[in-house]
């Protein structure tokens, strides 16, 4: 089971380099839903101890989720503002793929200093949900597209499911659902807001929203 | 002896992986495409021909196609044998292996701007860019072998590594396998990197630096085209050869199929992509690069 583990999170991490290096926004939220649907399937493969009825349903829900209805909802809101499809980095394409490397490098030295006390499935998976966290925060504050923010942020959050997952194998079921029912609205009302500030500025980008102060 | 047969053949075998590639291009497009041994017919008219030399190019332009081919040529009795004679090489020889290649890359290079011409300038400096980003995805996945394998030799490499370390750190290798693929696409100028048949200098990189080139020398360039290519793939077909195991002929016998196989593969990679616009090539080098540093990341965690 370690080895479906390790490919899922080397997956994970070609994920994140592809959405450093890539500047269709079309393209990234399917990246991001790609990665959605491979942390969805992270609790399925470390499901050593049983396979619960839990475990499942849980996968299932972060696939449907994560996979389908928040690129559908991104999609949406991407076709309504009838905004360009373009990434609009302020930190270059190659610039952000040496800095997730830098990332990544930096999550696998902290890892080393860090001790859990516990028995973990795999030797990479605290690593690589740091790493992931990390290149979300880069996404949010390297991209200009409000957009692109909200893929980031969705990176965040996958990062800090998969260290969950890692660490504490028994959050209750409820927690998780909630985290979850918060993302969607969080997704949501990002969807919302994104369309109405288009409809007020005839763009989002969100470098420009300094203007808002009067 | 092994060793001997494997460079023999790779001498003689290198422009049918181009032949390769173009019937498998040829069959995406539904068309037949032109003879597998096409290349050699072209070959040989080349080097019937006579040759012109532009009356501005000096003796490096005349000496570049010729050194080009021997180095290229060293190259290949570097890596042809290392699968088969792990004692093959000295330790450290793959720093070795991107000195002759940026060597020959240096005559090329060298050559194009000797004709003075404003094209082949601008496909050296691409050329020279490109080098410069896949060089390090090279050298970082050969430090990846080198860590998984414990060897510092290509023979050594390829002879140290075994079902055991695909087992404990097969996905660093393959991420390895991938950024040397990258590389070969990239250095060899196909696809995405650059279209081998087109002749627009606008957009050419390869082509642009040995368009003065006619005749005899041409056939060298060529062929020293087509040499890189099989060096480049070898590289790759090796590395997965290792994970089969068996003893050197059982090896002489899957690598025929391993190349096929990487040939069949350019050719789909070439017909199922569109070129890449030039700006954004670097950054697909960038991630060959990235590939690679992580599969030495990963490869330090598997190995502890």
């Amino acid at each position: 089971m370690t080895a479906y583990l390790d490919i899922i999170l080397v997956a994970l991490i070609l994920s994140d380099f592809i959405l450093l290096g890539s500047g269709r926004l079309g393209n990234c939220i399917r990246i991001a839903a790609w990665q959605g649907i491979m942390v969805g399937l992270l609790p399925i493969a470390t499901a050593d101890a049983g396979f619960s009825f839990r475990i499942a349903a849980l996968g299932i829900a972060v696939v449907v989720l994560k996979g389908f209805v928040f690129p559908r909802l991104l999609n949406r809101a991407i076709r309504e503002s009838a905004s360009s499809r373009e990434v609009k980095p302020f930190v270059g394409y190659t610039t952000s793929l040496l800095a997730g490397v830098l990332a990544l490098s930096a999550s696998f030295w902290l890892d080393g200093r860090l001790s859990f006390p516990l028995h973990l499935e795999s030797a990479i998976v605290v690593p690589v949900s740091l790493s992931m966290m990390f290149t979300g925060l880069f996404l949010v504050v390297a991209r200009r597209t409000a957009v692109n923010q909200v893929i980031g942020y969705l990176v965040l959050e996958n990062g800090i499911y998969a260290l969950s997952l890692a660490i504490v194998r028994d959050v209750p079921f409820l927690v998780e659902l909630g985290v979850l029912m918060d993302m969607f609205v969080a997704v949501f009302v990002m969807g919302i807001a994104i369309y109405r500030i288009n409809m007020e500025f005839d763009h989002m980008d969100s470098n420009r929203l300094a203007k808002l102060r009067g | 002896m092994p060793g001997l047969i494997l460079f023999l053949s790779g001498l003689l075998l290198a422009p049918l992986l181009l032949g390769v590639t173009v019937r498998t291009k040829a069959a995406f497009a539904g068309r037949r495409g032109a003879p597998l041994f096409q290349q050699y017919h072209d070959l040989v008219k080349l080097l019937r021909r006579g040759q012109v030399m532009s009356g501005t190019t000096t003796f490096l332009f005349r000496v570049a196609p010729s050194l080009a081919l021997v180095v290229t040529v060293s190259a290949a009795a570097l890596v042809a044998p290392s699968i088969v004679s792990p004692g093959w090489g000295f330790p450290g020889d793959f720093v070795f292996l991107l000195c002759l290649l940026g060597l020959a890359r240096f005559f090329t290079v060298s050559s194009a701007l000797d004709t003075g011409s404003s094209f082949e300038g601008m496909g050296a400096s691409r050329e020279v860019l490109y080098s410069a980003l896949s060089e390090p995805a090279l050298l970082i996945g050969f430090g990846v072998l080198v860590r998984v394998s414990g060897e510092m030799s290509l023979g050594g490499m390829y002879g140290g590594l075994g079902s055991g370390e695909w087992l404990s750190a097969g996905t660093a290798l393959c991420l390895v396998a991938v950024s040397f693929f990258i590389v070969l696409l990239a250095e060899n100028s196909r696809i995405p990197f650059d279209d081998p048949n087109t002749h627009l200098e606008l957009t050419m990189v390869h082509e642009v630096m040995v368009l003065d080139n006619s005749g005899p020398d041409f056939a060298l360039i060529t062929y020293g085209a087509a040499l890189k290519l099989w060096v480049f793939a070898s590289l790759i077909v090796n590395l997965f050869l290792t994970a089969l195991g068996g003893s050197s002929f059982q090896y002489i016998a899957w690598f025929p199929a391993g190349m096929l196989l990487v040939g069949v593969l350019v050719g789909t990679v070439e017909s199922v992509m569109a070129r890449l616009s030039l700006l954004k090539t670097p950054h697909l080098l960038a991630g060959a690069g990235a590939i690679s540093v992580l599969a030495f990341i990963l490869s330090t965690r598997f190995l502890q």
